[in-house]
């Protein structure tokens, strides 16, 4: 797991920065001072607009970070300014990004849909079966805490080329939060309702699918959002084993080339991938299952 | 009046002791009384001397370990489908529309819904207090209104018995009082047994027929006083001389119990 840790954290730097809101809160706070008294509300109107403070960090951070590598000669290797990383991003071509693009997203959205129809009835079985429960766990932990960079190459081994051992090491790599997740909500039922069930002689499996399973919904949300992230990082992975395609692969690639630039502009992509796919999630949860939102996030 | 029909209700020497990791606990001890067929019967008790284990054994979801319970003369083997349960928590399913929720045992049980139950539930939810309520989700309500869905709920497949544990305790006072209210009217107009578990000796008072007092560690029953009363009741009642008198006495009775 601490390769696959390092991997998260490899990929992070790129993804916080669009998140922080910070350059915003010193225009809001020292606006007071100078402005009539009025124009508070107003710039702090504008801070809140949707993707403004978020729009003004990245810009903020653009800027501040060009400026660095010039003034400072910071050298590519270490540090490539963002102009240079655009303009390898742009010498890319569309239909080149396109392919990494789909053949990591290939990989991490099957690994991820396969590890939810592992883990839900997995989690489901355990709930259900306390002998089953008690042989499976230990399973499970020592599957998750077995590093998955260490048996990939066995898994691309046994399983051939072609996408299957990269979806197998992404399901790896996603499914134990899921399991843990889903078993921990399945359980999280109010007692009543399940007094109620017992006491109407309805059967199992309608208790599973008409009240234990909709209140575990809010967890395996929890979980999903974790593991769609981990997907990509297990798609990554994968790639960095065996692969012809791929953005890891191509990330992989040009660092080896010593195209450093390149090679950011394919973190980059991979960052705005995870976030997409990330934001995907929440907005399933939102539309198709509202009521599993904290009152306030409605 | 009902001479020949059995008791709703028959406890018989009931005890209940609970095997834990950490030891035995006895629950109830020798516990015997009856609940007459369309009596509310209200039980005051200190916390943990096995008022909710009682309900529980009621509805068959529980087995006595001396004793026995009989439920309309037979004894209970297991849930039966003329009890109807309020707990203290609504405890409704937030996903599901508030007539939903009140349709959900029959489609619990039997997987469908028709039309007809539709019907009933919009009655009950018109009976209840929540008239064009029927569309809205859990959480748009207050906690009274929520309560006032669970009994919809229990109400729904025509109970016979209707258990009630504390069904208000989680209530403001004054939205607990209307609720009062509400089940008179509620009962009056369609007549249940009722065991209603509470800790308002007001409340147990102004409902019931009949209040049983319990003592606990082990509980039994330490005193049963039935409640001189005429019905229909309403605000008024509680300001009659014999229901103060009553709940004086009751009190007492549970401070002294609370004391020793
Ligand atoms: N399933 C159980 N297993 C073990 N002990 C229990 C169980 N249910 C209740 N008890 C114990 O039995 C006693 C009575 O519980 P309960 O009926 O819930 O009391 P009350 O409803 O009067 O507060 C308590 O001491 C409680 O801890
Ligand atoms: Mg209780």
């Amino acid at each position: 797991m601490t390769q696959t840790q390092s991997q998260a954290t490899a990929a992070k730097p790129a993804r916080p920065a669009p998140v922080r809101p910070a350059p915003a809160r010193p225009v809001a706070s020292t606006a007071p001072a100078t402005a009539p008294l009025d124009a508070r509300p107003f710039v702090q109107r504008l801070a809140d607009l949707p993707g403004l403070t978020t729009g003004a960090t990245l810009i903020g951070t653009l800027l501040l970070w060009e400026a660095a590598v010039r003034l400072l000669a910071i050298p590519s290797y270490l540090l490539p300014a963002p102009s240079a990383i655009l303009s390898s991003f742009t010498a890319i071509g569309f239909e080149r990004w396109m392919t990494h693009i789909w053949s990591t997203l290939r990989v991490a959205i099957l690994g991820f849909a396969l590890a939810i129809v592992v883990s839900v009835p997995l989690a489901m079985v355990m709930m259900r079966s306390a002998l089953l429960s008690k042989t499976l766990y230990p399973l499970l932990v020592i599957v998750q805490s077995t590093p998955v960079v260490a048996i990939a190459p066995i898994i691309i081994v046994a399983l051939g080329a072609g996408d299957l051992p990269r979806v197998v090491i992404t399901t790896l790599i996603t499914f134990f939060p899921l399991v843990v997740s889903t078993a921990t909500g399945l359980a999280a039922t109010p007692p009543e309702l399940i007094e109620l069930s017992r006491s109407l002689r309805a059967p199992a499996w309608r208790e599973m699918t008409q009240i234990r399973l909709p209140y575990a919904v809010p967890y395996i949300f929890s979980a999903l959002k974790i593991s769609i992230t981990l997907a990509v990082i297990g798609a990554v992975v994968a790639e960095f084993v065996a692969a012809e395609a791929g953005v890891g692969f191509f990330i992989q690639f040009s660092t080896s080339m010593f195209k450093l630039p390149q090679a950011w502009a394919g973190l980059i992509v991979l960052a705005a991938m995870s976030l997409t796919l990330f934001q995907l999630v929440v907005q399933v949860q939102k539309r198709v299952f509202p009521w599993s939102l904290p009152k306030s996030e409605h | 009046m009902m001479i020949q029909q059995p008791p709703a209700i028959r406890f018989d020497r009931l005890g209940q002791v609970f095997r834990t990791r950490s030891g035995q606990t006895e629950a109830l001890r020798d516990v015997s009384f009856e609940v007459a067929h369309h009596e509310f019967l209200a039980v005051l008790g200190p916390s943990g001397c096995g008022k909710s284990t009682l309900l529980r054994m009621i509805a068959g979801l529980l087995k006595p370990t001396s004793g026995q319970v009989e439920v309309f003369g037979m004894p209970v083997t297991g849930p039966r489908d003329d009890i109807g349960i309020v707990f203290q928590k609504p405890t409704l399913l937030p996903w599901a529309t508030v007539e939903d929720n009140v349709i959900f045992p029959v489609r619990h049980k039997t997987g469908r819904v028709s039309p007809r139950e539709r019907e009933r539930a919009q009655e009950l939810l018109a009976m209840v207090g929540l008239e064009g309520f029927g569309t809205r989700l859990p959480d748009e309500l207050s906690g009274g209104m929520q309560q006032r869905v669970g009994i919809a709920r229990a109400l729904h497949m025509d109970p016979d018995i209707l258990l009630m544990d504390e069904p208000f305790s989680a209530l403001d006072a004054l939205t607990r009082e209307v609720m009062g209210f509400d089940l008179l009217r509620i009962f009056a107009e369609r007549p249940k047994t009722v065991v209603f578990i509470t800790h308002s000796v007001s409340e147990a008072a102004l409902l019931a027929d009949r209040v049983l007092v319990m003592s606990g560690r082990p509980g039994s029953v330490a005193s049963e006083h039935l409640v001189p009363v005429a019905r229909p009741r309403g605000p008024d009642s509680m300001k009659d001389p014999a229901l103060l008198d009553l709940t004086a006495d009751l009190r007492d009775r549970l401070m002294t119990r609370a004391a020793a």
